[in-house]
């Protein structure tokens, strides 16, 4: 699948990252068809797959997570994506599964991309610990401003070279020879490289991957995490105020900043990660919290739930960088616009041939996805009515003396 | 767990030339727990058991006579509270005669771990079983006494921790023994367990410190007696946490009266009962320092005489550049509030059964939530009713 694909990568930047025993390649694609990434793709690579996995796995010491990156509105990433995904688990079932999936935008070129997301929506309700969903619109946003602010030249906000967040190598001049794509995808990359950042690096409050789960995973079926990641460049200005500091932790919450079209503020938090790089003290850290948790609402049995880690080496060309992971309710308007989609297209039974075309596809896949998905937003629509709500403790535990 | 802390740990003892950790004697492992106490306690513990109980009998047997152990733990993470939790029963059942002392790190009221509570509450429920003694220290007290009395702008950890050692160097550095004030104290651990802990039910100990400030404040500063001794009383009497804000309205009851109306939790209350109190004093003229205000009746409970409740420990030895110093290590409803504040809030979790799956995971049911719940609830309502 791919081979394409994989090709470029092999002959450009990054060819020495990847061992090329670990790759597996087809000449066709799937066609846009989840059915065939999943079903055909899948049982015929079965064995490769496990194998170079276990071969690989080997090598650890101590294996802490696997971190599938994939989209969700074609056919290999989808399909086979998934079926992945169903493999690490029989297989490394105690090993954690963090996804990161891109969401189909609403201008999606790919016609039959409300069906591919639904059937892997499914997969990934039951199967990953944890998603990260990223939509392009979010971050093609990103970029745009990031590209206004390097060309705005206005006084005091000339930006630091090696320090925008999408850039791919030192300095601004190479942006044009850039893939339209690729700064893009630079944006996710920091988003692992911060997530994984903790574990990598020594600091005064250390943060492994399975704690990610642990803290923001209240409920099993509700693992989706709104990611945000600030700043997205520094200013060359020396003299850097201490407030640029507090307007970092400012900016993860606000709507722009976030990788999905979501706005966390105006809806419900469960939890809510702040993973701080860079030379930031505790005091700092607990000063900001306090001054957002006012505005920001969280559900009822979990009033202060915030998780925290500092690593102490900042990312390269800023001096300090902060991601914040939020198990919010704002995630909930994205799966009802994918489920409006999905219905508008089943409806008509548009392009259900294709799928049922496949070997061991049938309807039943479908109607089974979309309730999956249907009960998500429901669990999602119960917390959301508790918002705003008086909230009055439970009786505790009466002793007799 | 933790093998970035240990190295760095190790790395910083031998740096300061002055002493170190013996080359074998520390234990860690890759796979961290997670944040998770299930995970600390049940997959950790039994699986590390046997390397690290040799470890501990290998320091043991290097001496004459074991005094006890001394644990120091926080209660948020999972190893610090999981594996802690579990090494001390087993400390428990391979030294029963040993005293056993749990330093525990009481977390920050928000924003470390968002599961703090559960941890918590199964940590201090499991230790009160197998450990002597609990003292506490609150990282919001120490982060005000840090950011009010020291003047830090920028408090780190590192700060904080220092402020933490200051405090237990001040009770556990050597004192003189009462018998011949020439000899120290032989067994201080044993000493300050039978001062202050006279009843299993009840063994939390707070601890406070008179004077704390910056090193640069020091050298213009000078104390007496009895101006320190006075505010380190009322700490005792108003529940404070440190020696700015005193609350110098609270008194003790009237002796013969009956005690003031019973304490509930939610209510604000206001004086604060002993159990029994041990104040150490350091520095110049420790013998003319009068302590008479402690042995009020009033203070305590009336099932202890004061004579049996408060005891005293002196030497003149200064310590850590301080002329004069006073450290207080008091069994009292000093943590009454916060013990009552947490386990509101894991109750609360718990209610919605929220994070409960990820201990499930590995062994621990709702009934040992329940379990926990219900020796934490005892323990309230006996502090409650002093």
């Amino acid at each position: 699948m791919e081979e394409g694909v994989v090709n470029e990568i092999l002959q450009g930047p990054l060819k020495d990252i990847f061992d090329s025993k670990q790759l597996i390649t087809n000449v066709s694609g799937s066609g846009n068809n989840w059915a065939v990434g999943y079903k055909v793709f899948g049982s015929q690579y079965q064995d490769q797959i496990v194998e170079k996995l276990r071969q690989t796995a080997e090598h650890c010491d101590c294996l802490q997570c696997f971190f599938i990156i994939h989209s969700m509105g074609g056919g290999t990433g989808s399909g086979l994506g998934t079926f992945i995904l169903n493999v690490l688990e029989d297989e490394f079932p105690e090993v954690y599964r963090f996804v990161t999936s891109v969401f189909p935008s609403g201008e999606d070129d790919v016609i039959t991309s409300p069906y591919n997301s639904v059937l892997a929506m499914k997969e990934l309700n039951e199967h990953a610990d944890c998603v990260l969903p990223i939509e392009n619109e979010s971050l093609f946003d990103i970029v745009s401003k990031i590209n206004q602010m390097v060309t705005s030249g206005k006084p005091g906000t000339t930006v630091k070279p090696e320090s925008l967040v999408t850039l791919n190598e030192g300095g601004i001049k190479k942006k044009l020879q850039e893939k339209p794509f690729d700064t893009m995808n630079n944006i996710v990359g920091n988003l692992l490289l911060n997530l994984t950042s903790s574990a990598r690096f020594e600091g005064s409050l250390n943060m492994d991957l399975n704690e990610i789960t642990m803290n923001l995973v209240p409920f099993p079926q509700l693992h989706y995490l709104v990611s945000s990641l600030t700043p997205l460049c520094t200013l060359a200005d020396v003299n850097i105020p201490p407030r640029r500091l507090d307007q970092m932790f400012s900016d993860a919450f606000s709507k722009d900043h976030q990788l999905i079209q979501a706005d966390p503020k105006h809806s419900l938090y469960l939890a809510c990660a702040l993973l701080v790089r860079g030379n930031v003290q505790i005091s700092d850290l607990r000063r900001n919290i306090e001054r957002l948790k006012s505005s920001l609402h969280f559900v009822s049995w979990n009033q202060e739930g915030w998780k925290t880690s500092l690593c102490s080496v900042p990312p390269v060309g800023h001096s300090h960088s902060l991601l914040a992971l939020a198990n919010n309710t704002c995630i909930k308007p994205t799966f009802i616009e994918l489920k409006k989609r999905f219905t508008r297209l089943y409806k008509k039974k548009a392009h259900l041939h294709h799928y049922l075309q496949v070997d061991g596809m049938e309807e039943s896949c479908f109607t089974e996805a979309v309730s999956s998905l249907s009960s998500l937003i429901e669990s999602y629509n119960e917390l959301d009515v508790t918002k705003g709500l008086p909230v009055h403790d439970p009786l505790r535990l009466n002793i007799v003396i | 767990m933790e093998p970035k802390v240990i190295s760095q740990t190790l790395l910083k003892a031998a740096h300061s030339g002055r002493w170190k950790y013996g080359q074998h004697s520390h234990f860690c492992q890759k796979q961290g727990s997670g944040n998770n106490w299930a995970y600390g306690y049940s997959v950790h513990g039994p699986k590390h058991e046997e390397s690290i109980m040799n470890l501990i009998q290998k320091e043991v047997e290097k001496y004459d006579s074991l005094r006890g152990f001394s644990t120091i733990m926080s209660m948020a993470g999972g190893t610090g509270s999981g594996l802690g939790a579990f090494l001390t029963q087993n400390l428990r059942d391979a030294y029963p005669n040993s005293f056993i002392i749990n330093q525990i790190i009481w977390p920050y009221g928000t924003g470390e771990v968002i599961v703090q509570n559960y941890n918590s509450v199964l940590t201090l429920s499991h230790l009160y079983r197998s450990s002597d003694a609990l003292l506490v220290h609150e990282n919001d007290v120490v982060h005000k006494i840090c950011a009010k009395l020291m003047n830090i702008k920028q408090i780190s950890f590192r700060d904080v921790n220092q402020v933490i050692a200051h405090q237990l160097g001040s009770v556990f550095q050597p004192t003189y023994s009462p018998e011949d004030s020439c000899q120290y104290r032989r067994n201080p651990l044993g000493d300050l367990m039978a001062s202050l802990v006279p009843h299993p039910e009840f063994k939390m100990l707070g601890l406070r410190n008179i004077p704390q400030m910056s090193e640069n404040s020091l050298a213009y500063t000078t104390f007496a007696w009895t101006g320190l001794l006075k505010h380190l009383r009322q700490m005792l009497i108003s529940n404070a946490k440190m020696e700015e804000g005193i609350d110098w309205q609270i008194r003790p009851p009237l002796s013969g009266l009956p005690a003031l109306e019973k304490v509930l939790p939610n209510k604000e209350f206001h004086f604060n009962t002993s159990i029994a109190n041990l104040v150490i004093l350091r520095g110049k003229d420790v013998h003319s320092a009068d302590l008479g205000g402690f042995k009020d009746p009033a203070l305590y409970t009336s099932w202890l005489q004061p004579s049996d409740a408060f005891s005293e420990w002196r030497t003149h030895r200064a310590f850590n550049k301080y002329e004069k110093l006073a450290a207080l290590v008091s069994n009292s409803q000093f943590l009454l509030k916060p013990l009552d504040t947490i386990i509101g809030k894991a109750w609360n979790m718990f209610a919605s059964k929220a994070y409960v799956h990820q201990y499930t995971k590995f062994g621990i049911e709702e009934e040992d939530f329940l379990d926990s719940f219900t020796v934490l609830e005892q323990v309230v309502a006996s502090y409650c009713n002093l």
